[in-house]
């Protein structure tokens, strides 16, 4: 015991050299274990984002593609689902419920989807939870909007106030349904899934501010005012996709092959857990690469750590000779500097903990806003204390390299010492 | 442990450092009495330090047989030779004796770290540990107001009686001296010996000086040249 309060003494001694390889190491523990929080959270709140859907459906093109652009609201569709062929799934006998989906328009960079009712019924995340109102309600009018947590947040918008839509998708749009504004009736709370990002208006809406739009643009020369689109059949043609809930989970591979094999027009239905899994191994490549990066990170500060302990190794030759002739054993010369490893990697380890704790409470909400990810800030999982329990011992395998130079130094020295 | 026994008992001891290397060592015989005062000269490189590494059972020799206090080292395993020299031998180095990072009371009392024996022999006499390093501080001129200081702080001559302390402190039957006062200027060098000596008369220690410079040898009970008891041929020089 009393060699370690040696070595601890010791290292006060050299207060600042130890410091900066505590903080070196600290750092790299850091970036490992955020790296490491990152795979795994962002994991948790992808596979959160969307729960008790059976199926989903839209035009014919890859699972994860389908995924993005109608779950994670990224990237465009490539085809349309024909309003028919919506009706014809619907009715399935094997089908519950339909929630329909028509996205294309954005509000100052966030997503617009049209959707109906069924959407604040039905649409589950995280473990099963149903999307809540922090405010307001529901929209009913052709008019009305429903805003997620961020957009009202960002925006700083409240019930009651107008906002204009754009056509497409680009955070900068030339083209405004300016004709046509909404009104926000209701604001979600927050879910931590890409709902907080979206602006939620009926499939009417969407298609009252494409009135005369067919081509893709207005048709010159002729507007037909708001009042008058009330008038008018707002049915929509088409959707971009549908949510589909089933009676039970076990028709699910039925009702796909069923989708699947649409004779009208060609469909695709994905398995939402199995697309997830598509969507993580994508990203897999790059995540191992990530991960053996920061790896290499915490060996090079270890390596840090054994060399600095090695330089001090010759000048404390006569210490340790002193300590020789006072009693201490070879093996007491060994642990002084095994302590020292020891102690630099506990103290770094505590470091780094602490450090990834205020990086991730700065970088939370820029996480959130950029990427959609919604990481929870939780103690430690068995997982990274495994992960820093690895980085400690690889850091005392390393720091066995001095101990053990200074235990042959000793035995060869023995009090003598000829430098 | 056998009290009447010599402090040291040297038979027909050879050592070389390395395997085909030339013998530094040969001594037929060498004996120190209990509470004697010995003085061993020799030249540098002559191989003082390697002797007081056999006595202090750092090294054992290749052949022959070294007893201290009437305990044959070699029959002891390296750990017991390691605890036996905490428990009854002192030594003083040439220089740089102290443990740069701590301070003066803990490098004296750094053998009592290693060796119950040496700090029961200060608590039986009822004295706290440091109350003795303060005691046996200001027997070799170091007031208490100093002991606040890190030792780097101190002249080589403190330091030195700082080291002289930590090799008497829990009363060590012998103790051992490697050139000690070869850092020091002349006067210094008088105190330093004068005040190390009375110490071990008081507390009837052995003490095996080792130092190349004669004039110190008439303060001792005995002087012993080492080139006239070895019979290694020796280049040193
Ligand atoms: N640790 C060591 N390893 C190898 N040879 C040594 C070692 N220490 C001393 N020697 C050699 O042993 C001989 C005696 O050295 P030493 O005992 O230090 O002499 P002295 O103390 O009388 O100056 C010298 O030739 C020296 O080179
Ligand atoms: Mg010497």
């Amino acid at each position: 015991m009393h060699i370690l309060v040696l070595a601890f003494k010791s290292m006060m001694n050299r207060k600042f050299t130890i410091a900066l390889t505590i903080f070196s190491i600290a750092l790299s523990i850091m970036l490992l274990l955020g790296v490491e929080r990152l795979r795994n959270d962002a994991r948790e709140s992808f596979a959160n984002t969307i729960s008790g859907t059976d199926l989903i459906v839209g035009a014919r093109s890859g699972s994860v593609q389908l995924l993005l652009y109608a779950v994670f609201r990224i990237g465009n569709p490539t085809n349309n689902v024909s309003w028919e062929s919506y009706q014809d799934i619907k009715r399935q006998r094997l089908v519950a419920w339909t929630v329909p989906l028509s996205l294309g328009d954005s509000h100052h960079g966030f997503r617009v989807l049209g959707t109906n009712l069924d959407y604040f019924r039905h649409y589950r995340f995280g473990g099963g939870e149903a999307l809540q109102f922090a405010t307001g309600v529901p929209f009913a009018d052709v008019y009305d909007a429903v805003i997620g947590a961020d957009v009202a947040k960002n925006l700083n918008y409240q019930l009651g106030q107008e906002i204009v839509l754009a056509h497409g998708t680009g955070e900068v749009s030339f083209m405004q349904h300016a004709d046509k504004p909404f009104r926000i009736v209701g604001i979600l709370r927050k879910t931590g899934t890409p709902v907080d990002r979206t602006v939620h208006v009926s499939l009417e809406g969407i298609e009252a501010i494409h009135v005369g739009w067919e081509s893709g643009a207005p048709r010159p020369g002729l507007s037909i005012d708001a009042e008058q689109t009330r008038q008018m059949n707002l049915q929509p043609k088409s959707i971009t996709a549908a949510l589909v809930g089933l009676k039970s989970r076990l028709a699910a591979f039925r009702v796909q092959r069923f989708i699947n094999e649409y004779p009208e027009e060609p469909l695709l239905a994905a398995l939402p857990g199995v697309a997830l899994q598509e969507l993580w191994d994508t990203m897999a490549i790059a995540q191992r690469a990530l991960l053996a990066i920061s790896i290499l990170v915490v060996l090079v500060g270890i390596s840090g750590m054994a060399t600095a302990i090695l330089t001090s190794l010759n000048e404390r030759r006569r210490e340790m000779a002193v300590l020789r002739s006072v009693g201490a054993r070879p093996w007491h010369i060994f642990v002084l500097f095994v302590g020292e490893a020891g102690v630099v990697m506990t103290l770094a380890s505590l470091t780094g903990i602490a450090a990834l704790y205020v990086t991730q409470l700065i970088a939370r909400p820029i996480i959130q806003s950029q990427l959609g990810l919604f990481l929870p800030i939780h103690p430690p999982s068995t997982h990274e204390l495994m992960l820093i329990g690895a980085a400690v011992s690889a850091g005392l395998l390393v720091g066995l390299i001095p101990a053990y130079r200074a235990y042959r130094y000793s035995l060869a020295d023995g009090m003598t010492i000829r430098l | 442990m056998d009290t009447q026994a010599d402090a040291i008992n040297i038979q027909n001891l050879t050592f070389h450092w390395r395997k085909e290397g030339a013998v530094v060592l040969d001594l037929p015989r060498l004996l120190v009495g209990r509470g004697e005062r010995v003085f061993i000269k020799g030249a540098s490189g002559s191989g003082k330090s390697t002797l007081l590494s056999l006595i202090g059972g750092v090294l054992l020799p290749q052949s022959g047989d070294v007893s201290v206090l009437g305990q044959p080292l070699r029959a002891l395993s390296s750990a017991k030779r390691d605890a036996f020299r905490a428990e009854h031998i002192g030594f003083i180095f040439q220089m740089f004796n102290l443990i740069p990072y701590l301070p003066i009371i803990d490098n004296v009392l750094l053998p009592c770290r290693f060796s119950r024996r040496r700090r029961l022999n200060i608590e039986r006499r009822g004295i706290g540990l440091r109350d003795e390093a303060v005691r046996l501080l200001e027997h070799l001129d170091l007031p208490a107001t100093m002991l606040q200081r890190p030792v780097t702080e101190l002249s080589v001559g403190q330091q030195q009686r700082v080291a002289a302390a930590r090799a008497l402190i829990g009363g060590p039957e012998l103790v051992i001296a490697d050139e000690p006062t070869s850092a020091l200027d002349a006067d210094r060098r008088s105190g330093f010996l004068r005040l190390l000596l009375k110490e071990c008369a008081e507390q009837n220690t052995t003490l095996l000086f080792v130092s190349h410079d004669s004039a110190l040898e008439p303060q001792f009970d005995r002087g012993i040249q080492l080139a006239a008891i070895n019979q290694a041929v020796n280049e040193g020089g």
